[in-house]
């Protein structure tokens, strides 16, 4: 079993390998900016899932307000490069440990809340960090940043004529995402979470401490998270609190991994994969009506989803390998 | 400030209150029986809305009569919506809660994109009914009548519900289903059909608020979400679970938005509430009225 088990890890880490790899190349042949630009938004969403994932997959602690550390990761690092000049890589970094430090004070009280008690404050505290930033003149209330030109360099972080940067920061935050979960996977704070999660009263009586690992579980995901926001904002070149913190981000994090596979490693990463294309397609193919059937579709895939697959889909290759492995 | 305006503001704030606490009060009432939040809250109360003015539009039936019938067509959506969907989330054995939040959650979004399909994201509203625009004044106070009406309807539907559950055999049912699912089975009662009822009345009493709702609100796809933000907080004030607390809850979170108002600007105005809402769980995590 432990065999088993340290061998799926090595198996992991080299799929993982070989699938950055193939899709450090992919630029070579693709060359449609319409298309690179599915693909940049799909390795950000399977990097936030995979962080997203941390704390709610993995911990147990669903989360339906990390649009907050989203929002605070691309917040941070704006008004650091507008308002001081600060290159964005330091606001990144700021951004990431002050979402942190956000998500580890509000551990203290919504810790102690069970269930939908928790995911409700978690939607609401985000609800309230949307207001406040809406209503936060010096950081350009309703209306939001607009990111000035200021070069077009990698130390700047900003790229003009081409989206290749983007793209290549994009995977590394996905493989980095992914790699920190493999790496907690098999650390004491990985057994701790699905503990915790399993039956938290059990655990702490087997002296697991519940609260400090749900603490790590929500700080590392904050973190990655607003790295995530950090990137966003300097992709787009542009910020407004409702396009940085509303809801539908807390959802677009969740979802992936809904899909994939919750507490799962891959599931994130093939969630948004499936998932992020599909929106984008139908958005532009058949969403550009404005008449909803984008919603339509999306909404309805959840559901059949969610029903027929509690799991998620990687439920699908590991209940056939258990079978092959039994046999 | 003079004592008027803010007497004025208090008032107003309770006939929003005792609304919010109708809009809540079926969430409670499903989350009661079978520990499920129902995501598509506000959507059911923006489907409620749209069928009031299509009622209106078509037929110029007014919101104030239409009101039963839309109350009714919700509650056979809600029962339907538990028997193609909840049913199912139910049976999960793995990721349960999850389940349950998105399917509901799916749900929410399939409804917003037809209402946006069918009926395009324009603005509606029902200009001419026979409550709209009137106040009546009492000592120099203005109640706006769709909203005194609205107040009513539900103090009337809360007394009604109190009635329903602890005086009728189907009451009963809910009561003891509620208390075990298992041993229900075992007197003969059925637990789908107990579910589906209780989801039927939830999704009738929010049909009932959309319905009076939409005198005095705009209609659009995405008017839900703001109430059902609303709805969950007031909840979970109240206690889960308890149509009491969603009621007392309700009344707090119309006051504390209406003192808000008076103090910050208006787009602040629902901080208020969810400053309230945070304090009370972090000194209660089971809401004011919640069991355990």
């Amino acid at each position: 079993m432990d065999k088993n088990f340290a061998a799926r890890r090595r198996r992991d880490l080299i799929i993982a390998a070989v699938l950055a790899g193939l899709a450090a190349l992919a630029p070579l042949f693709i060359k449609d900016v319409y298309v690179q630009n599915i693909l940049i938004l799909t390795l950000m969403y399977a990097a936030l899932s995979q962080s997203w994932n941390i704390l709610s997959g993995y911990c147990g602690q669903i989360s339906l307000g990390h649009a907050l550390y989203f929002g605070i990761g691309a917040y941070t690092t704006e008004l650091f490069f507008t308002k001081f000049g600060v290159l964005p890589w330091f606001g990144m970094l700021g951004g990431g440990v002050i979402a942190a430090l956000i998500a580890m004070g509000l551990g203290y009280p919504f810790f102690r809340l069970r269930g939908h008690y928790f995911v409700i404050a978690t939607i609401v505290i985000a609800e309230i960090g949307l207001l406040l930033f809406q209503n936060w003149e010096w950081a350009g209330a309703a209306m939001g940043i607009t990111i000035p030109i200021r070069g077009d360099s990698w130390l700047k972080f900003q790229f003009l004529r081409t989206k290749l940067p983007y793209f290549y920061f994009a995977l590394a935050l996905c493989c980095l995402a992914w790699f920190v979960t493999w790496w907690l996977e098999d650390s004491k704070w990985g057994f701790w979470w699905r503990a915790v999660k399993d039956n938290p009263e059990a655990a702490e009586s087997l002296g697991v401490v519940v609260f400090n690992s749900k603490m790590g579980a929500a700080a590392v995901s904050a973190f990655l998270v607003a790295i995530g926001g950090a990137f966003y904002a300097q992709f787009l070149a542009y910020i407004d609190p409702e396009s940085v913190m509303g809801f539908q981000f807390s959802l677009l994090m969740a979802l992936p991994a809904v899909l994939g596979g919750i507490g799962t490693l891959w599931g994130p990463v093939l969630g948004a994969a499936i998932l992020i294309p599909m929106t984008e397609l139908t958005r532009s193919y058949i969403g550009g009506s404005g008449r909803g059937v984008d919603l339509i579709v999306y909404g309805a895939l959840i559901v059949l989803i969610s029903l027929a697959l509690p799991q998620g889909l990687v439920s699908l290759f590991s209940r056939t390998k258990a079978k092959g492995a039994t046999r | 400030m003079t004592a008027q305006a803010i007497i004025q503001s208090l008032a107003s704030g309770l006939l929003m209150g005792l609304l919010y606490g109708l809009i809540a009060v079926g969430l409670a009432l499903i989350f009661g029986l079978m520990d499920v939040v129902n995501f598509a809250h506000g959507e059911f109360l923006m489907i409620a809305m749209y069928a009031s003015f299509f009622l209106f539009a078509f037929f110029a039936i007014d919101p104030l009569l239409s009101a039963p019938l839309v109350a009714a067509a919700l509650f056979v959506f809600g029962a339907v919506v538990y028997l193609l969907i909840v049913r199912f989330a139910m049976r999960a054995k793995a990721n349960a809660g999850m389940v349950q939040i998105f399917s509901t959650f799916g749900l929410a979004i399939v409804m917003r994109g037809l209402a946006q399909f069918f009926f395009t994201p324009d603005y509606r509203s029902i200009p001419q009914s026979w409550l709209g625009g009137k106040t009546i004044s009492v000592a120099g106070i203005f109640l706006p009548e769709p909203q005194l009406i609205g107040a009513l309807v539900s103090i009337l539907a809360f007394a009604g519900l109190y009635f329903f559950i602890h005086r009728t055999d189907f009451g009963r049912a809910l009561e003891a289903t509620r208390e075990d699912p298992g041993a229900v089975a075992l007197v003969g009662i059925d637990k789908n059909r107990v579910f589906a009822l209780g989801w039927g009345l939830g999704a009738a009493l929010v049909g009932l608020a959309g319905a009076i709702m939409a005198v005095f609100f705009y209609i659009y796809p995405d008017v839900g979400a703001s109430f059902a933000l609303i709805a969950y907080v007031t909840v979970a004030l109240g206690g889960f679970g308890s149509v009491f607390g969603a009621f007392a809850g309700g009344i707090i979170v119309g006051l504390v938005e209406a003192v808000t108002a008076l103090v910050l600007p208006p787009s602040l105005k629902s901080v208020g509430i969810y400053a309230v809402y945070l304090l009370v769980v972090f000194i209660r995590p089971r809401g004011l009225f919640g069991s355990m």
